[in-house]
């Protein structure tokens, strides 16, 4: 930083706001959608079909729900590495009501309550004792899972109801699957109270300055707590898609979510120290990423090679700014 | 006396001492001599595994890519050995090769200040995949290992196997490094206090660079050991092992925020989880019990290590918060 020099003409306002529109990172993000999406038209005829398409957002929906809530969290300054671990314990506990014979809407309820239970423990820890939600996180990736393991060993639920697949794999219109409209439904509700409530804007102070926050009249315990608690409550939605679309339950399901949901996140342009980021560039990550797998995929390109280019992914969207910055000074 | 039971350690070794007489009073086989060495040699990759996480979470940082990199250089380990290479060289290329590895880690902290949690969510996937690239996914198995390549870690000296003296050798030489060294003690002061550190003429970049590369040295050498006692390697050995790893720095006492933490502490952590995982099948308790039992221990760990530290707020806002905490019950 150079202190303004005297005589100099100081602009009273930096950027304009529409220059700042135009170079902000989710411009930016959009343009490669857009080159990703071109690319892969390009790539494969088999690419640019309607229920090829639909059938493609299954790659990023169930990763995004969750990614929404995530984005709060990481701009509050927490982060929770067990999203993956809710979704196979949620996805247990609805096998094993499924198996005692319990409907479709029970089910459904017994997942997002498990989702909302778990979110609670790892608020509880980390807003009330002032743990360190890295490390709880960690703790609890293995505890909730772990009950998954102990549950079901080596084996797994499967048989679930026929109307219990509506929420993996039915259509709302078309070819507009359910899971998509959720995501679309879930990207405005996540956008408004991030956006356009005061909630919203007590999570950018929290992750701003948190002691200012709190010395401002924010409980800041309060919105963390509320925070962990919506995003065990989207695992738990997203535990019931997933295990719907499967038709089944290991537990090794949703294995390495957490970290496409952290990587989607940060690719969204959300600050992983906290403090910035918003819903729009959340969403505009997940076609992003959404397109890639999709198009390499159909491209015949592994699976694992795959998330070699999403851990790239996630390095490379944070070193290249920092690169550019460093390059330019 | 009342010291002995504030040490982390004391109590630490009080726990094991508790857990192993548990065992003992079913199972007196267990704690014989014989065994109890088994369980050493069992746990020797953890232990090292922890003390060079334990030197990267010192510096404030994280290391998530522990196990990628062990299962990476464990796979080179094999393919040079099925090309003919000496065992020495073998040893010599690993030791490079992960201390490389970690070097990557390391510079992408220091040189582009890239959270560390992040870098290795990334690098993890990335080391895994890239083992993929190397095999398209096959296994080396035993008989296509020379029986030199898988004898040296097994053969006993002494009473002890190579691979128990190598991780005995490692802790001395760690606790040298730590108690008696310029870099051992930078360590500490970078993670206890970064600005302070700044002014007695420590770079907080190159001590963080100089743990990633040991934790990285450690984790390569580590996967020989690893492929050569189980004479198998494909891309998932270690799966998941960098949360063991964790564990058992978190359960030894090493703060997650950097700058406190013993190399005892560090040990008696891994010995913990090493006991615990010997001890499951003995005791007749199914062993998808020992991921929940790991999870529990960290979150025991954390609020217990949690206990011992100050208040956080300021004081003005203690009543406020006597009273919201009071309201809140």
């Amino acid at each position: 930083m150079t202190t303004p020099v005297a005589g100099r003409r100081v602009p009273d306002r930096l950027i304009s706001p529409a220059r700042r529109a135009l170079f902000s990172w989710e411009t930016l993000l959009f343009v490669i959608a857009v080159a990703v999406f071109l690319a892969n038209t390009i790539a494969s005829p088999y690419f640019l079909d309607p229920w090829n398409l639909s059938d493609a957002s299954f790659n990023f929906t169930e990763k995004a729900l969750i990614a929404f809530a995530m984005a709060l969290l990481i701009i509050a300054g927490e982060i929770d590495l067990s999203v993956a671990s809710i979704i196979a314990l949620a996805s247990t506990v609805m096998g094993a009501a499924m198996t005692a014979g319990f409907p479709t809407p029970v089910l459904v309820m017994l997942g997002i309550g498990t989702g909302l239970l778990c979110g609670a423990f790892n608020g509880l820890l980390v807003a009330r004792f002032g743990l360190p939600s890295i490390v709880v996180t960690i703790g609890t990736m293995s505890l909730f899972r772990g009950i998954s393991y102990i549950v079901l060993g080596d084996g797994a639920y499967t048989g679930y109801p026929d109307d219990f697949a509506f929420f993996g794999q039915g259509y709302v219109w078309w070819v507009i699957t359910f899971e998509l409209a959720l995501f679309v439904v879930f990207a405005v509700v996540f956008g408004l109270l991030l956006h356009a409530t005061s909630f919203g804007r007590t999570v950018y102070a929290i992750g701003n300055n948190a002691t200012a926050a709190r010395f401002s009249g924010i409980r800041e315990g309060r919105v963390r707590f509320v925070l962990f608690l919506l995003t065990g409550v989207m695992s738990g939605i997203a535990a019931v898609c997933l295990t719907s679309r499967l038709g089944s339950t290991r537990p090794s399901i949703a294995t390495g979510f957490e970290l496409e949901v952290v990587t989607m996140v940060v690719l969204g342009g959300v600050s992983i120290l906290g403090g910035s980021g918003s819903i729009p560039g959340v969403v505009i990550a997940a076609l992003v990423m959404g397109l890639v797998t999709f198009g390499l995929g159909l491209l015949n390109v592994p699976g694992i090679v795959m998330s070699i280019i999403i851990g790239a992914l996630l390095i490379g969207v944070i070193a290249l700014p920092r690169l550019w910055s460093m390059v330019k000074r | 006396m009342s010291l002995l039971f504030k040490s982390r350690e004391a109590i630490l070794a009080l726990a094991i001492l508790v857990l192993l007489a548990v065992v003992a009073a079913r199972f007196p086989a267990f704690v014989t001599p014989g065994n109890l060495a088994n369980v050493l040699t069992d746990t020797s990759p953890l232990i090292i595994l922890a003390l060079g996480q334990m030197a990267v979470i010192l510096t404030k940082c994280i290391d998530l890519s522990m196990a990628a990199n062990l299962a990476l250089c464990g796979m080179v380990a094999g393919l040079m050995n099925i090309a003919g290479v000496p065992l020495p060289l073998i040893l010599l290329a690993v030791l490079v090769l992960g201390a490389a590895l970690g070097a990557v880690n390391g510079a992408l902290v220091w040189g582009l200040r890239i959270p560390s949690i992040v870098v290795t969510l990334g690098t993890m996937t990335i080391y895994r995949g890239v083992i993929f690239l190397l095999t398209d996914g096959k296994w080396i198995n035993a008989h296509q290992m020379s029986a030199g390549f898988k004898a040296f870690p097994r053969t006993f000296l002494l009473g002890l196997p190579v691979m128990t003296w190598i991780m005995i050798a490692v802790v001395l030489a760690f606790w040298l490094l730590v108690s008696r060294t310029p870099l051992g003690r930078a360590f500490f002061a970078v993670g206890g206090n970064a600005h302070a550190a700044v002014y007695t003429g420590i770079s907080v970049g190159r001590t963080q660079f100089a743990a990633f590369v040991l934790s990285g040295a450690l984790s390569g050498f580590t996967g020989y050991l690893w492929v050569a006692r189980y004479a198998v390697a494909y891309v998932d050995i270690a799966g998941g092992f960098e949360l063991d790893v964790v564990a058992a720095c978190v359960i030894g006492g090493i703060a997650i925020a950097g700058g406190a933490g013993s190399v005892a502490g560090a040990v008696m952590g891994a010995l913990f989880l090493g006991i615990v995982k010997n001890a499951l099948p003995v005791v007749g308790i199914s062993p998808f019990w020992q991921m929940a039992i790991s999870g529990s221990a960290i979150l025991i760990a954390i609020a217990f290590n949690a206990r011992g530290q100050g208040p956080k707020g300021r004081i003005i806002l203690k009543s406020a918060e006597h009273r919201q905490v009071e309201a809140g019950a």
